[in-house]
C-alpha cells in the first residue's frame, strides 16, 4: 500500500476542510474573498506538486486506484480548470447572498471527485468518484437562492442525474454478474461478448454519456447550463465532461477490450448525431450560456471521435483536445462573467460594444470562440487536426468530413458573437470594470490558446506520454 | 425438503417485493407509496437472507426501511397539506411510458435468457461482517474514504439548500 499516491486528492480535501473551518472563524460580515485566494493558492500548490509526479506508475492496494501519467494529465486539466475558474469567479461569489465559504469548499470537493475518477481502476471507485462530483454539482447548480431558474435547474439536474447514476450502477451490477469482478484488469481477463456483458457495458456507457452530455443524453444540459451560477456552468462544461471522458477512456481501453468490435459503430453514430445536433441547435440560441451548452455538446462529440481509433495516437488526440478545450472555455466564461456583472443578463446582445469597453476581453472571447471553431492559428485547429486525422487513418473518412463540415458551420454562430462584440455600439454607457484576477485568468487562457495553436509540440509530447502510459494495446 | 422450503420462500418474498414495488408507482397517495416502499425494502432484505448475506440483510432493513422510508414519511409530514389525495400523480403519458417499460422488460428478459451464467461453486462466507470490514479498509479503502467525503459534501449541501431561502 502506498498512501503517498493519494497526496494530491488528500491535499484538495484538506484544503476544502480548512476553508470550511476558516469560514466559521471569520467574522460574519467579513468578505470571503480571502478564502477564495486561499483556495486558488492551495490549488496552485497542488498543481505544482503534480508536475513532479510524471513518470510514476503505481497503484494503491489491489490496483483499485492507480496513478500513471494518464491520470496525472487529467488531474492537471481539472486543477488548472478549477484554478482559472476560481480566479475569474471571486467577484461572482462575492455577489452571492450567503454561504460564500461553502461555495469554495464544495467546488474543491467536486474537483476531488473528478481526480478520483481519473485514477479509478475499478467500477466501484468510478461510481463513488462520479457521485462525489455530481452530488456536489447538484448543490452548486441550485446555489443562487434568489433565482427560481437556478433552483429549478438544481432540481432537474438532481432528478436526471440520479436516474443516470442508477443506470450506470445497474450496468455495473450486470458486468459484475458476468465477469465476477469489478476491477478493470480482472474484467478484461474474464470478458466475453455474451449478451449480458454487452447489456451491462451499454448501460455503463449510457450513464457516462449522460455526464458528458452527448446527444441523445443531452436533454439536461441547456437548461442546467443556463440556470446554474456561471462558475458552475464553466466547471460543468470543463470538469464533468472531461472527467467522464477520463473514465470512459480507461474503461474502454483496459476493461472492455473485447467490446471494441461493437464499439465503433455505436460511437461513430453517436458522435455524428452529436456534432450535427449540437451545431444546428446552437445557431438558434440568443442566450450565451445556452449557446455554450450546445457548443459544449458539439465539442464532446468531437472528443469521442478520437475514441474510434483504438490506439495511442487516438487517445493522445483526445487528451490534447481536452486540454485546449479547457483553456478556450476559461476564456469564454471569464468574459461571460464580466459582461453579466456589467449588464445583469446573459443575452448575446449584451456583448455589443465589448470591443470598445474592454478590448482585452473582446480579444479573449474572439480567440476562445475561434479556437472552439477550429480556425488556425488557434489551438482548436491543431486539436481537430489530430482527432480527425487519426480517425481518417482508421477508415472513418465520412466522420472526418462530417466533423470538418460541422466545424465550418459552427464558425457561423461563433462569429455571430464576435460580430456583436465588434460591430455594435455599446448599449449601456457606464464604466466597464474588469477585476485583476479575472484579467489574469483571461490572459492565461488567451496565451495558452495561441501558444498551443502555434507551437503544439510540447503539449502533444505530454499527451503522447500520458496516452502511452495507459495503452496496453 | 430444504430445497422446497427455499423455493417457496423465494417466490413469496419475490411476489411481495414486486407487488409492493408496483404499488409504490401506481398509488396516488404519497403516504401509501412510502409504506409500500418500506415493505418492498423488507422483501429485498428477505431475499438477501436467502442468499446467506446476513449482514447485508440487516443493513438493508436498518438503512432502507428504517432510515430512508421513515425520512420520506417525515418529509411528507413537514410539508403538510390538507388532503393526501393525488399527491403522487401518474405520469401524464401513461401509454408511452408503459410501452417503453414493456420494451425494456422484454429486452432484459431476452438478455437474461441468452447469457450463459456461471454459478459459483464456493460456499457462502460464514462471518460476513468481518470479511466486509476487511475489504472496506484494505482493497476498497479509497472508495470508502471518498464515500465519507461524499457524505460530508451532501450534508453541507443539505444545510445550505435548506436554509438558503430565508433572509438573514
Amino acid at each position: 500500500m502506498n498512501i503517498t499516491l493519494l497526496t494530491s486528492e488528500i491535499a484538495i480535501i484538506c484544503l476544502s476542510l480548512l476553508i470550511i473551518i476558516l469560514d466559521l472563524l471569520l467574522p460574519r460580515f467579513e468578505t470571503r474573498r480571502s478564502l477564495g485566494y486561499l483556495a486558488a493558492a492551495g490549488v496552485a500548490g497542488v498543481f505544482a506538486y503534480t508536475c513532479t509526479q510524471y513518470g510514476v506508475s503505481a497503484t494503491v492496494y489491489q490496483g483499485l486506484f492507480t496513478l500513471d501519467s494518464f491520470a496525472l494529465f487529467f488531474k492537471q486539466i481539472f486543477l488548472l480548470a478549477i484554478l482559472l475558474t476560481l480566479l475569474f469567479s471571486f467577484d461572482y461569489v462575492e455577489g452571492l447572498a450567503k454561504y460564500q465559504g461553502e461555495f469554495y469548499a464544495l467546488l474543491l470537493l467536486a474537483v476531488a471527485g473528478m481526480m478520483i475518477m481519473a485514477s479509478a481502476n475499478d467500477l466501484l471507485t468510478v461510481f463513488i468518484g462520479t457521485e462525489l462530483m455530481t452530488v456536489t454539482f447538484y448543490i452548486l447548480v441550485g446555489y443562487q437562492f434568489n433565482s427560481s431558474k437556478s433552483s429549478e435547474a438544481g432540481m432537474k439536474y438532481m432528478i436526471l442525474g440520479s436516474v443516470s447514476s442508477a443506470v450506470l450502477l445497474y450496468g455495473v451490477s450486470w458486468v459484475y454478474g458476468c465477469t465476477g469482478s469489478i476491477v478493470f484488469e480482472q474484467i478484461a481477463k474474464h470478458a466475453n461478448t455474451s449478451l449480458g456483458m454487452l447489456f451491462g457495458f451499454g448501460l455503463i456507457v449510457a450513464g457516462l454519456f449522460f455526464k458528458m452530455a452527448l446527444i441523445p443524453f443531452h436533454m439536461w444540459a441547456p437548461e442546467i447550463y443556463e440556470g446554474a451560477p456561471t462558475p458552475i456552468t464553466a466547471m460543468l462544461s470543463m470538469g464533468s465532461k472531461v472527467a467522464g471522458l477520463a473514465v470512459l477512456l480507461r474503461m474502454v481501453f483496459i476493461a472492455f477490450v473485447p467490446m471494441q468490435a461493437y464499439w465503433g459503430g455505436i460511437v461513430s453514430i453517436i458522435a455524428a448525431i452529436t456534432m450535427i445536433g449540437g451545431t444546428v441547435i446552437a445557431m438558434w440560441q440568443t442566450n450565451i450560456k445556452r449557446m455554450m451548452a450546445y457548443s459544449s455538446i458539439t465539442q464532446a462529440g468531437y472528443m469521442i471521435v478520437g475514441l474510434l481509433s483504438a490506439d495511442a495516437s487516438g487517445i493522445k488526440s483526445v487528451l490534447f483536445y481536452a486540454m485546449l478545450y479547457m483553456f478556450a472555455n476559461v476564456g469564454v466564461f471569464a468574459t461571460i462573467i464580466a459582461v453579466k456583472k456589467h449588464h445583469g443578463s446573459n443575452e448575446i446582445k449584451d456583448f455589443s460594444g465589448l470591443a470598445q469597453q474592454s478590448p482585452l476581453l473582446a480579444v479573449v472571447m474572439t480567440v476562445s470562440l475561434l479556437s472552439m471553431a477550429g480556425i488556425p492559428p488557434m489551438a482548436g485547429f491543431a486539436g481537430k487536426l489530430y482527432v480527425f486525422s487519426t480517425v481518417i487513418e482508421k477508415g472513418y473518412l465520412w466522420l472526418g468530413l462530417l466533423g470538418f463540415v460541422m466545424s465550418m458551420i459552427s464558425v457561423y454562430y461563433y462569429l455571430n458573437v464576435t460580430k456583436v462584440i465588434y460591430m455594435n455600439e455599446p448599449c449601456v454607457q457606464k464604466e466597464f470594470i474588469v477585476s485583476q484576477p479575472l484579467r489574469i485568468a483571461a490572459l492565461i487562457s488567451l496565451l495558452a490558446t495561441l501558444w498551443i495553436g502555434i507551437y503544439p509540440g510540447p503539449l502533444a509530447e505530454l499527451a503522447n506520454t500520458a496516452a502511452r502510459s495507459l495503452s496496453i494495446l | 425438503m430444504d430445497d422446497l422450503v427455499y423455493t417457496i420462500a423465494f417466490y413469496i418474498l419475490a411476489a411481495i417485493t414486486i407487488a409492493s414495488a408496483i404499488g409504490v408507482v401506481t398509488k396516488h397517495n404519497l403516504v401509501h407509496s412510502a409504506l409500500l416502499m418500506a415493505l418492498c425494502f423488507i422483501g429485498i432484505s428477505g431475499l438477501y437472507v436467502l442468499l446467506q448475506a446476513d449482514f447485508l440483510a440487516a443493513v438493508q432493513i436498518l438503512v432502507y426501511s428504517g432510515a430512508v422510508a421513515i425520512l420520506i414519511v417525515l418529509g411528507i409530514m413537514l410539508t403538510q397539506r390538507r388532503s393526501m389525495e393525488n399527491t403522487n400523480p401518474n405520469s401524464g403519458w401513461p401509454r408511452g411510458a408503459a410501452v417503453v417499460c414493456a420494451l425494456l422488460f422484454v429486452v432484459i428478459l431476452i438478455v437474461i435468457a441468452a447469457t450463459p451464467w456461471h454459478y459459483s461453486s464456493s460456499m457462502a462466507a460464514q462471518d460476513t461482517p468481518s470479511v466486509l470490514a476487511r475489504l472496506l479498509f484494505t482493497d476498497y479503502m479509497v472508495a470508502f474514504e471518498a464515500a465519507a467525503v461524499l457524505l460530508l459534501a451532501a450534508m453541507m449541501g443539505a444545510i445550505v439548500l435548506a436554509k438558503g431561502g430565508e433572509e438573514k
